[in-house]
């Protein structure tokens, strides 16, 4: 039999040495005992510690998730631990992979161990209460708590990160922290009449507590199950719970009784809104009014109407298909990556950008949420026909010269009728009313081509259909 | 739009005691269920400069309310006057609560003296309308600038952001704040009109959309490989908060509301909260007890569209509301019988995740062990599966529910609570 006296509680070096030894010589988990220095079963154990641990030759390798898991349940209050701990070593020594095994016995219990020393050490942070002991600048702030496990050492690191302004004392039974501003330290435990009895702030807290309380949704089951019982005799709100409870249905029944008394103040109410005003195919006034469009069902998903934006007298006006992503946040047409695409091509082709009114065939994005995403949705013809009057109104309100459709639902809009983008793009197309139109393809759809070689050969494309609205631009800026 | 001043406490009213305004000004707040402090960047003070620390992985719960509601934050209205009058609001400006208002070093005060003894995790500051939607937010910002600059506060702090503000404010707020958050209040856009006529739900959104944008690019110049230090906006994202149980909406209106709200503006959390009695209360509205079942429920739904893979159509069934006696991926199971028994042993992650009682942390634990080892029956408890729940759906090395269970009836029936006598077991 192996006897094994730790230096304390927590020594976790102590017993890694230790069970690193016990490992290396074959001692099975069964033949050791494992005591601490001072503890009760110390009494029992020889006074000389085991020669094995003199001898350390050589080491092995444990997963660095066993260590993390043994350095938290070796502060569990269960006297058992070292022992368990050795024995999940002992076995993990032959099979690394059984850390990984959730349903082991033994695997299950360190989990479980470890997982309520942190539970532990959470309910540390939260249910500690400091109590100020004088006042401003000199005041110490002391905190009486009585922890489950051996967490002290754990949690106390961040009470430092946390409040290293002011020199703060946790008291507890096993051991008390102490920060004075620059180092933690240290001592030996002590008993509750040595902390503070109350603190002149406590009861502006409790008023606080009975204030955000909701007697409405009581759920007394939901309140001990996070902060049970024995954590109550140490929170200065704790005193409160009961009398809040026994009043809770009180409360709630005259609020419902008593409903609105009336308003004892004439109200003085916000002015209603002016009437819209008539609509003028004045830009402005278009675009005020399609923001409360409600033409088609699309407006009830999206953030807002992007209308369409650029110089009054624009010669040209880019017809694109809808607001992406970032468009219907923005709430302006092509900012996204469509829009820088379609910035670099237009810069290429020669087209001069101030000159370029830019809008949609529709005014809302259609979308589906998928997760932390929206996905594009296709336009639908009821969508594009709901949307065209304001592409007409917008083009009676800028008479562009030339038309530019961008994808097959500009196409659409602007021919009034479904037209093969293949087909008619890159030549002039006479509309009535002596305006021009030139169909090409969508900036998106080149951000879509998976092969750099054809995205490539499509860009240039695109680059050239646009050249075609360089060259109406300059004969007509020649021509004014 | 000419707003009137309705009965504006005034600022240096000195008559009232702070504790009085803070039971008036908490009790405004509490119908703002979020209290999270979670998600936010990692800050301590060992600099020495001042005070406070951030826990980035969870929040810290420094206690609960009998209700059972975490109090993390000292949650608090600047003002509870308000130009708005939003028949659900305990603050609406027909309301004859007593109205208060702090000032600026009050809140600040109050924050740090209750932070100092370890009672809160920081700040939740909203406030009603007054004035202007840019004065009322300038007030709120103001706080937080306070704490921040000249008390060098580490510690969380959540700003309400007042709709169509400013763009200079908003990007102040998302300076200092950890979180920032909306209220969309309801999830139908015709019963705010109906509740909340100086609401508009589009100034809501776009104003959810500019908050989104400026997220992205904070993400963007983080990621960013540049010296330049990166621009800080909000870094626990943006919530929201809805009302359930006032407007006729379905179960499904929420949760569609919800997923789009999710997908459009990245929203960390929809908070759902059962609309709930409150003092003087508008007689519009129902007077019953709230509907803290069908809430938990929602929240239950809400978690299946984050992280189980659901989407809001397999969620709600043609009723368009989720059962209350059982729990909705139960239900879906139910409705969906010819996917089950499920081998444990062999079935994909997105299979098991809709496995009633398979949570996620368990569904990653089978997922480990199963590569060593085949998982029984004796095995469940040590994975956290309700054995009782999760049996007739699947199949074990040495289980296989029997062929008829799965198909009968009343299989529902095993899953119904019990009757119980109702109390407080207190």
């Amino acid at each position: 039999m192996q006897y094994i006296t730790l230096d304390t509680e927590t020594d976790f070096d102590g017993w890694r040495k230790a069970a690193r030894s016990l490992a290396l010589h074959h001692v099975q988990p069964t033949d050791v005992i494992w005591t601490v220095q001072g503890g009760e079963a110390e009494l029992f154990a020889p006074p000389a510690p085991s020669p094995i641990l003199a001898v350390n030759d050589g080491t092995f390798n444990v997963s660095s998730k066993f260590v993390d898991l043994a350095k938290s349940a070796i502060l569990h209050r269960d006297t058992e631990r070292f022992a368990i701990l050795y024995r999940l070593l002992w076995r993990l020594k032959d099979n690394h992979d059984l850390i990984e095994v959730a349903i082991d016995p033994d695997v299950a219990q360190v989990t479980a161990m470890a997982r309520a020393v942190h539970r532990d050490e959470h309910k540390m942070h939260a249910f500690v209460r400091f109590r100020e002991i004088g006042r401003e600048r000199d005041a110490h702030y002391v905190a009486w708590f009585e922890p489950e496990h051996h967490i002290v050492e754990l949690a106390a690191p961040f009470f430092a990160r946390r409040f290293s302004d002011m020199p703060w004392s946790i008291l507890t039974p096993d051991l008390c922290a102490h920060w004075n501003g620059h180092a933690l330290s240290f001592t030996p435990g002590v008993s509750k009449n040595e902390a503070p009895g109350a603190d002149r702030l406590e009861e502006t807290w409790r008023r606080y507590y009975a204030s955000i309380f909701n007697p409405a949704r009581l759920k007394v089951k939901a309140m001990q199950k996070e902060m049970p019982k024995k954590y109550w005799r140490n929170l200065p709100e704790a005193s409160i719970i009961r009398p809040l409870i026994e009043d809770a249905e009180r409360m709630t029944g005259a609020m419902i009784a008593n409903a609105a008394t009336d308003p004892h103040k004439p109200q003085k109410r916000p002015e209603a809104p002016m009437t819209r005003k008539p609509s003028a195919d004045d830009l402005d006034a278009l675009r005020e009014e399609a923001a409360h469009c409600r033409a088609c069902p699309l407006f009830k998903d999206a953030t807002q109407t992007v209308f369409g934006e650029g110089p009054r007298d624009a010669t040209i006006m880019l017809v694109g298909e809808q607001p992406g992503d970032k468009e219907d946040l923005a709430g302006h047409p092509f900012v996204g990556p469509a829009g820088q695409m379609l910035d670099r091509a237009l810069l290429e082709a020669g087209v001069d950008r101030t000159k370029v009114y830019v809008t949609n065939a529709v005014k809302h994005f259609k979308f589906v949420p998928r997760g932390k995403i929206r996905l594009h949705q296709k336009p639908a013809t009821p969508e594009i026909k709901a949307c065209r009057p304001w592409y007409e109104r917008e083009v009676s309100a800028i008479q562009p010269e030339l038309i530019v459709a961008m994808g097959a639902t500009a196409a659409q809009s602007v021919f009034g009728k479904i037209v093969p983008v293949g087909k008619t793009r890159g030549r002039l197309i006479d509309l009535p009313g002596g305006r021009k139109a030139l169909v090409t393809v969508h900036p998106s759809y080149l951000l879509r081509l998976p092969d750099p070689e054809a995205k490539a050969l499509e860009y240039q494309r695109f680059v050239e259909d646009l050249k075609i609205a360089a060259g109406l631009q300059r004969k007509s800026a020649r021509a004014a | 739009m000419a707003l009137g001043l309705i009965h504006e406490p005034n600022q240096r009213d000195s008559t009232m005691d702070v504790q009085r305004k803070l039971e008036i000004l908490a009790d405004a707040a509490k119908y703002d269920a979020s209290c999270a402090s979670s998600g936010t960047e990692k800050r301590d003070s060992r600099d020495g400069k001042g005070m406070g620390s951030t826990a980035p992985g969870m929040g810290i719960c420094h206690s609960y309310a009998p209700d059972g509601r975490c109090i993390s934050l000292l949650k608090v209205l600047l003002t509870n006057a308000c130009n708005y009058d939003c028949l659900y609001c305990v603050n609406r400006a027909s309301s004859n609560v007593p109205r208060a208002r702090f000032t600026i070093d009050e809140v600040v005060k109050l924050t740090l003296d209750f932070y100092r003894r370890n009672y809160i995790e920081g700040l939740f500051l909203s406030s009603g309308i007054i004035r202007s939607p840019d004065y009322t937010m300038e007030q709120v910002v103001g706080v937080a600038r306070k704490l921040r600059e000249e008390h060098h506060f580490r510690g969380y702090i959540h700003l309400k952001t007042i709709p169509e503000a400013d763009d200079a404010l908003i990007a102040e707020a998302g300076k200092y704040a950890d979180r920032l958050s909306i209220n969309i209040e309801m999830p139908e856009e015709t019963s705010l009109q109906q509740f909340a006529p100086e609401k508009d739900v589009r100034a809501i959104r776009r104003t959810m959309g500019r908050l989104r944008l400026k997220l992205d690019e904070a993400k963007d110049s983080r990621k960013a490989k540049t010296k330049a230090r990166p621009q800080r906006f909000a870094p626990a994202g943006q919530s929201t908060q809805m009302i359930i149980g006032a407007d006729a909406a379905s179960d499904h209106t929420i949760l569609h509301t919800s997923a789009n709200l999710y997908g459009s503006y990245q929203l960390r959390r929809v908070y759902y909260s059962a609309f709930s009695p409150i003092p003087d209360a508008s007689r519009a509205l129902p007077l019953v007890q709230p509907p803290l079942l069908r809430e938990h429920r929602l929240y239950q739904a809400d978690w299946l569209m984050r992280f189980y893979g659901f989407d809001v159509g397999e969620i709600v069934d043609d009723s368009a509301m989720l059962p209350l006696d059982i729990d909705p991926k139960l239900a879906w199971a139910l409705r969906h019988r010819d996917r089950f028994p499920l081998d444990v042993n062999r079935a994909s992650r997105e299979e098991l995740l809709r496995v009633p009682g398979f949570g996620t942390k368990a569904v990653e634990r089978i997922i480990a062990t199963r590569r060593t080892t085949t998982i029984r029956l004796s095995d469940l408890a040590r994975l956290h599966v309700p054995r009782n729940k999760a049996m007739p759906f699947i199949v074990l090395s040495d289980h296989r529910p029997a062929p008829h269970r799965l198909d009968a009836a009343g299989l529902i029936e095993r899953f119904k609570p019990k009757a119980t006598q109702l109390g407080f077991g207190f």
